[in-house]
């Protein structure tokens, strides 16, 4: 993940370090849309994606002198992306559960309404389907959001995930496995019709 | 080779698979192993094509503009924050309010004191005073205690042992202060604010007396403090509510404010 920037982040970043705040401000405007991206595939919420960024950056600044220099700082500051939103999912993880579908006949709603095309991203682009698609992200445990996220969206190693969520390989690999299982479970239905 | 099984599924989509070759050769055969796979590509594409809101260019400087007044009240004593003007007219007007305290309390008779004392300042430009000194401290107790509950022991060398001298210091500084807070929220009524300073306090104590060098099961158990407690949601919830209070206090209220303005 974030290999583009290893090179590009080592100027602003020295700089940074050094005490300039405006070269902190370069690496905000260049990393800042991805973390939102992130962010919101983790909380499934934009206020809650916006806060996590702010959250973050506030974080990554206060912590600029532990980085390392042979790190890659976007990895570095996803990580951090990454447990600012476990701390926000944790904490609004009571009211996700009340949010949960008590609906289970909802999937037959979406088949109908969906078109012939087998294409699942025409699917997902109804309403609807994406609705479906983050109620089934909401059933999962903030680990393993968190894991899968990293894994499926951010295309990073079990180990690379293991050192952000401070997990073993195996506990990594776990979480990765039941959310899968969990999202083909709630999804399944949906997309199996169209096949 | 049997039919995969639903891990070895997702091990091969996510490349993981040991025997890659192996499944591949199954696939081509095995009709049942193939659908199960396309099953799964089918549920993962779901949620790749499941949109998320686009941020424009300008959202970087968005956040920059969002951030960067915060990123001023970092722990840690620095002359040259507290040297800048708005820093200094605050440091100014506290001084005042803490000499005038004294003086009145020690010449003036007892039952006139309060009046005296706040003589110099109108009550709004003081309120402010305080929200102001208020929400600063509750910024800098959120910093630590999110500073601490993200903390890990560092890999490789001293591995294990997590230094938090320096939070330490943040803290003893916070502790005092906080106790001052929490004596005048009491006074003022301010219950909700008092009892969030009171259940904070503990929480610093226990970090100035724990050891500096923590392991990795001592900085669990603080860890575990902060979250049983839930003092740092507390503490966010009070910190945006005195922001607010500080918003809309009047910072250019009349020093004496005339009775029959209050009657209009």
């Amino acid at each position: 993940m974030a290999q583009s920037t290893e090179g590009s982040d080592a100027a602003p970043l020295a700089r940074a370090l050094a005490g300039d705040r405006d070269a902190f401000r370069v690496l905000v405007e260049r990393h800042s849309r991805r973390v939102f991206r992130l962010a919101y595939r983790m909380t499934g919420n934009e206020q809650d994606a916006e806060e996590v960024v702010q959250e973050a950056f506030l974080r990554a600044y206060r912590r600029l002198d532990r980085f390392e220099s042979r790190a890659n700082f976007g990895t570095w500051l996803y990580r951090i992306a990454v447990n600012c939103s476990l701390d926000l999912l944790r904490r609004r993880r009571p009211t996700e559960e009340l949010r949960a579908p008590d609906d289970p006949e909802g999937g037959e709603a979406v088949l109908d309404v969906a078109t012939k095309d087998p294409a699942p991203d025409r699917l997902a682009l109804s309403g609807e389907i994406g609705r479906h698609v983050e109620m089934a992200l909401g059933k999962l445990s903030p680990m393993e959001r968190a894991a899968f996220v990293m894994r499926h969206h951010e295309g990073m190693s079990i180990e690379e995930i293991g050192r952000a969520l401070g997990t073993s390989a195996t506990a990594t690999k776990n979480s990765v496995f039941r959310a899968v299982q969990k999202l083909r479970q709630e999804l399944k239905p949906l997309v199996s019709r169209q096949r | 080779m049997n039919h995969l099984n639903e891990e070895q599924l997702i091990e091969f989509r996510y490349g993981e698979a040991k025997d890659c070759a192996e499944i591949e050769n199954h696939l081509r055969a095995c009709a049942s192993c193939r659908e199960a796979l396309e099953s799964l590509e089918s549920v993962l594409a779901a949620v790749d094509a499941a949109p998320v809101p686009e941020r424009d260019e300008a959202y970087g400087a968005r956040v920059w503009r969002q951030i960067e007044p915060k990123l001023e009240r970092r722990p840690g004593f620095d002359w040259r924050a507290w040297l800048a003007p708005p820093r200094l007219a605050f440091v100014g007007a506290m001084a005042l309010v803490i000499v005038a305290a004294f003086v009145a309390g020690r010449y003036w008779p007892r039952p006139k004191t309060t009046e005296v004392a706040n003589a110099p300042i109108s009550a709004p430009v003081r309120e402010r005073i305080l929200l102001v000194a208020v929400g600063d401290h509750l910024d800098r107790s959120q910093m630590l205690l999110l500073e601490l509950e993200n903390a890990e022991p560092p890999k490789g060398a001293g591995a294990g042992v997590v230094d938090i001298s320096m939070e330490q210091g943040h803290a003893q500084d916070l502790v005092v202060a906080n106790r001052l807070y929490r004596q005048t929220a009491e006074r003022s009524g301010n219950t909700t604010l008092a009892a969030v300073l009171d259940e904070l306090e503990p929480v610093l104590l226990q970090i100035v007396h724990s050891p500096s060098k923590l392991s990795a099961s001592q900085l669990g158990e603080i860890q575990k403090r902060i979250e049983a407690r839930g003092i740092l949601f507390k503490v966010r919830v009070v910190g945006s509510e005195v922001r607010e209070r500080e918003k809309n206090a009047t910072p250019e209220a009349a020093p004496t404010p005339a009775p029959a303005r209050e009657k209009s």
